[in-house]
């Protein structure tokens, strides 16, 4: 644009296909590890806890009788009804990218619309569960393909800020999930302390978000449900914490602030300050506190976050129905 | 490319040779790879069911139309002549009608056209161009005449196709262009864009520039895209613009930013919900209020449809000739205008072999085509002739000429016809060349995309 403004509605567009993009990647790790994550100490497998972690029991259970293993990925892979599913994700990125071809690079366009072209043309063969850790990389990896594009092609300007501050916030708002389905089920039971299972499942978890290295860099021994979810939360250094998320969230709403196409529009200071405020607890107070409450708390400070971009950037008045909304509930 | 005997022309020549030096495997191979980029780059059109969106491609046959220097340049001539006449009449019937008045061209035919807008009367537009971007449907007869079929001067499309399939053909086929003097059709953003820039409102320098879609499901969307981007212009809907205070403004990240200029691509009827279709959503409450003052833009101009008309068509002979006083460069298609009795006589006569049109729509809906009809239709077409000539033109079944397509047995004459596309702004630029659309199936007249035809990449040679 000659004078270098942005539409509104781009930066929607923007924030929001990076966030599609996302979810997605998050949900291929997820589903990826389940089979070894979701055995308890008698072996057998549990599906529930993906279901509970996006907040879809009625969904879900409208169209299944129960959580098995068969019914739990189709529905997040491939189910066309589901607004939360893999397809639909990537489906709803393409849309916003359609939206953004005249501003995206063409490269950045091909490979969503031939990964989403991929996806339509999967199998039901293709997700059975033999088959399922071989498609979940590569779901991954068309994902991590397209942050790299993005990465290489985008121009930078205000767009690409708000494209990053929807990667921040999903990835933040999918950890935050993750660490509050999770946590209250890794708790050891007496006797599972110390056994194989357990070990295995706190390896899952940080596997899940590829945090199993880094874990043991800031960690060299000892592997406690507070170590792990305290790493998960707050550590500056692995890209997908919390406190990364916030601290990458507040670099771009001061870019935003300073950009001198925008002419002074920020952000009210309010919803990212709690977030702030929230990453500079210890972990035990935090789990003394009330670990779940604590993520709430995130989750809905999350969301003010969202609404203020909204009201501040894209013209919507906090009475317009958006176009795009938080398809998931808070968990 | 071929002679009227079948003997090769001296200008296609040295592309045949090399066409020819190429086995039919390796050209069905690269063919088949040029499909695929066109799916891969999302060059598609695209089709909405209930869930899903089915994109398709306009399929691209390998093998160019080729137009020498000379007959582009007796094209381009004739074209800039009727869309100069096509200016002149829209200006005329919208201030002192005096063509109307003058009885060349039947009043009620314009006046009571349903594409005549009586918002537009007394409104005055830049330059005096009302048709800023133009499809000119072209056809080649038997005598290897160029013939005008349909004019487009509301909102044509396939330009992108044009611009897309010269890419496409550059990257698949570099042995086949090496060393020829093509003209390029890669400017068209560049001269849209001057073309844009000099509609806008007096005295404003860096005019706001936007392209107006009706959004991402329209299956024209990908031209959007494509024009938004050639031009460097914001791709905006209707619910991204708004009009405050007598001027449009546009939604942007650092609040409401006033626009200059309007390149739409939705009709008339959906522009503004207070002076057209108050049911629409894709419009822009008040931008007729604001266009009539003159503080927006708008290409096409509101209005242009009851020029480009199947029964204004039929009296474009006579517009170029009262407006220009030149004899029609670019003829038309035999046209019999049913309202003058010699032609209705001439027509009742010969209904088994010409083509009924009905006029004041465009599409190709009711259209009686004498030599497909049985006794029956031929004769309610004889009853609502004499009920209402008035509604009707005829014109000769026409046949198309051919150009040589890849098909699955070697290469084979398919019909093509030609859609070139004109820009004016304060003067008229032509783009060399166009859309030359095929019928892919063996016989078929029809070039239409959604029954079986392509498209080509059309060489005006320098």
């Amino acid at each position: 644009m000659s004078n270098g403004s942005l539409l509104s509605r781009f930066a929607e567009h923007h924030l929001w296909l990076a966030r599609y993009v996302e979810r997605t990647e998050n949900l291929a790790r997820i589903l990826d590890v389940n089979e070894t994550f979701a055995r308890d100490n008698t072996g057998v497998q549990d599906w529930l806890p993906i279901v509970h972690l996006h907040a879809d029991d009625e969904a879900f259970f409208a169209e299944h009788q129960e959580a098995s293993a068969k019914a739990v990925v189709e529905f997040y892979i491939a189910d066309r009804d589901n607004p939360n599913s893999i397809i639909e994700s990537i489906r709803a990125a393409r849309e916003n990218a359609r939206s953004l071809r005249h501003l995206i690079s063409i490269e950045l366009w091909a490979q969503l619309n031939v990964f989403y072209g991929w996806l339509t043309d999967l199998k039901k063969r293709d997700y059975d569960l033999r088959n399922l850790s071989k498609l979940c990389s590569r779901i991954k990896e068309q994902c991590q393909l397209h942050t790299g594009i993005a990465e290489g092609t985008m121009f930078r300007d205000q767009a690409f800020a708000f494209y990053n501050l929807g990667r921040q916030i999903e990835r933040a708002d999918q950890l935050t999930r993750l660490v509050d389905i999770k946590y209250h089920r890794l708790l050891p039971k007496v006797s599972d302390v110390g056994s194989a299972i357990d070990v295995s499942q706190w390896n899952a978890l940080l596997r899940s978000v590829a945090g199993y290295q880094a874990f043991r860099r800031t960690h060299p021994s000892g592997m406690t449900p507070a170590l792990v979810a305290g790493f998960l939360l707050f550590n500056p250094g692995f890209p997908r914490s919390l406190a990364t998320c916030v601290r990458e969230i507040r670099r771009l709403a001061d870019a935003l602030a300073d950009d001198p196409g925008l002419e002074g529009k920020r952000l009210p200071p309010g919803p990212l300050e709690h977030l702030q405020e929230q990453t500079i607890q210890p972990i035990d107070q935090v789990i003394d506190r009330g670990l779940h409450e604590f993520l709430d708390k995130v989750q809905l400070n999350l969301i003010e976050l969202a609404e203020a971009i909204g009201n501040t950037y894209f013209d919507q008045s906090p009475l317009d129905t958006q176009t795009q909304t938080q398809t998931q509930g808070v968990a | 490319m071929l002679g009227a005997a079948g003997t090769g022309l001296a200008h296609t020549e040295a592309l045949r040779q090399r066409i020819d030096r190429l086995k039919l495997k390796a050209l069905q191979r690269r063919a088949a790879d040029t499909e695929r980029e066109l799916y891969n780059l999302g060059i598609t059109f695209t089709i909405y069911s209930q869930k899903d969106s089915i994109d398709r491609i306009l399929p691209f046959d390998v093998i160019p139309r080729v137009i020498a220097a000379h007959e582009w340049a007796a094209m381009e001539e004739g074209l800039v002549q009727r869309l100069t006449a096509m200016n002149l009449f829209l200006r005329d019937i919208y201030h002192d009608q005096k063509i109307l008045k003058d009885g060349v061209v039947p009043a009620e035919l314009v006046l009571k056209n349903t594409n005549y807008r009586p918002e537009m009367e007394g409104v005055d537009l830049r330059h005096g161009t009302y048709i800023h971007i133009c499809g000119v449907d072209i056809i080649r007869d038997q005598e290897g005449q160029f013939r005008v079929l349909e004019d487009n001067g509301r909102t044509p499309s396939g330009v992108s196709y044009v611009v897309e399939n010269r890419h496409l053909m550059f990257r698949a086929f570099p042995d086949l262009v090496e060393g020829f003097g093509i003209r390029p059709v890669s400017t068209y953003g560049l001269h849209l864009r001057d073309a844009m820039a000099e509609i806008a409102p007096e005295g404003i320098d860096d005019p706001q520039i936007v392209l107006l879609s009706p959004g991402a499901f329209n299956s024209a969307y990908f031209e959007h895209v494509f024009l938004a981007r050639e031009m460097g212009v914001p791709l905006v809907e209707g619910q991204d613009l708004i009009v405050e205070d007598d001027q449009v403004m546009m939604k942007t990240t650092a609040g409401r930013k006033r626009v200059d200029v309007i390149y739409r691509r939705i009709n008339d009827d959906f522009l503004d919900p207070e002076v057209f279709e108050p049911s629409s959503l894709l419009g822009v409450p008040g931008l007729m209020r604001v266009y009539r003052k003159g503080r927006v833009a708008l290409a096409n101009a509101v209005g242009t449809g009851v020029a480009d008309d199947k029964a204004v068509y039929a009296y474009m002979p006579r517009i170029i000739k009262y407006y220009l006083d030149q004899e029609p460069i670019l003829p038309n298609v035999e046209t019999m205008i049913c309202r003058e009795k010699e032609a209705l006589a001439y027509t009742l006569d010969n209904l088994k072999d010409l083509v009924v049109k009905p006029v004041g729509e465009s599409g190709g809906y009711g259209i009686t085509v004498g030599p497909k009809s049985s006794a029956e239709e031929l004769e309610a077409c004889r009853k609502q002739l004499l009920a209402k000539p008035e509604n009707f033109i005829s014109q000769p079944t026409i046949g198309l000429s051919v150009c040589p397509t890849l098909t699955t047995n070697g290469l084979r004459p398919r019909h093509v016809d030609l859609r070139p596309f004109l820009i004016t702004g304060s003067s008229t630029w032509v783009l060399p060349g166009g859309l030359t659309r095929v019928a892919l199936k063996r016989g078929s007249l029809v070039v239409n995309s959604s029954q079986g035809g392509g498209t080509k990449d059309t060489w005006v040679l320098e």
